[in-house]
């Protein structure tokens, strides 16, 4: 083994759990964990939200978008991350999407007409939904949001794996959060230096894997 | 006062209260029903759109929005100055 390659399986990240939200259903590392077909999006999010026992007094004032979000991580980390193996500054979130905040931009466009609704203006940065992911779970660490016209692994990959490197952070939720009016699809992974049970490395190969499992 | 919980209750979507869960006296900030700041903003949205009020002294809104029961007096009191 040459040093490279010493330095690559020093470096070398997992793909610990995985969380998809499409077309009504929740898969939990591949495997339908939630249902709830005929109901719009707030409806479908606001029944998972409650079958899931999640407690998180916000949640009914969040938009679509962060709603996505916070649920799609609340399943993810669910019995596959153990908050206090890092401290608060240690895990990072990298998301991309599509479509931006315009799901919630143009609700709040409407209410311009009349009365700007404060609650929507709020939402209207697709980066929000980090925050509230990050106030949820007390992370402080690095994150970012991108659009993209589609899902970039080879983009993903690469930035997660320099913040990985420079020790930015130990952990990472990452993936793809696209919301608009009833079209949606959310595919996070999470990120760890240790490897788990059943994990798969991280690489592009393996994320652009279940993105395509998960994403149907 | 009933119906101005239900307008709060919908106006901040507060889904998982229902009116009786809110009482007359409550404080609405902080270690009450635990509003924040944006909340601030929407009752102050509610006042406009449902009863036609502008709150304008920003150094009332403290006083209008400590309970359920200010906010009602707040809106009798204009109302009563209108008519």
């Amino acid at each position: 083994m040459n040093n490279y390659q010493d330095k690559r399986l020093l470096t070398e990240k997992y793909i610990i759990a995985s969380c998809s939200i499409r077309d009504s259903v929740i898969y939990k590392n591949g495997k339908a964990v939630f249902e709830e077909k005929g109901d719009p999006i707030s409806g479908f999010l606001d029944k998972a939200y409650q079958y899931f026992n999640t407690r998180y007094p916000k949640f009914y004032k969040m938009d679509n978008l962060s709603k996505l979000g916070l649920l799609a991580t609340e399943i993810l980390l669910n019995e596959n991350f153990i908050a206090g193996n890092y401290q608060s500054d240690e895990m990072g979130i990298v998301l991309m999407n599509a479509s931006a905040s315009l799901d919630t931009d143009i609700k709040y466009y409407k209410t311009v007409s009349d009365i700007a609704s404060p609650a929507l203006f709020v939402y209207t940065l697709p980066n929000i939904v980090i925050g509230e992911i990050c106030i949820r779970n007390n992370f402080k660490g690095e994150n970012a949001f991108f659009v993209f016209k589609q899902f970039d692994a080879t983009f993903m990959a690469q930035y997660v794996n320099n913040l990985f490197d420079n020790n930015l952070i130990k952990g990472c939720i990452c993936g793809w959060l696209e919301l608009l009016e009833e079209n949606y699809k959310a595919v996070l992974l999470l990120v760890e230096k240790q490897q788990g049970n059943q994990s798969l490395v991280f690489t592009e190969e393996n994320i652009n894997k279940i993105y395509r499992i998960d994403n149907g | 006062m009933s119906d101005l919980k239900r307008q709060i209750i919908v106006q901040l979507n507060l889904k998982d209260l229902k009116p009786e869960d809110i009482g007359d006296d409550q404080p609405l900030f902080v270690e009450g029903l635990g509003l924040d700041s944006i909340d601030a903003l929407e009752l102050i949205v509610l006042l406009q759109q449902e009863y036609k009020i502008k709150l304008s002294n920003a150094e009332d809104g403290p006083k209008v929005f400590q309970s359920v029961r200010t906010m009602a007096e707040y809106i009798t009191a204009h109302q009563a100055q209108k008519e």
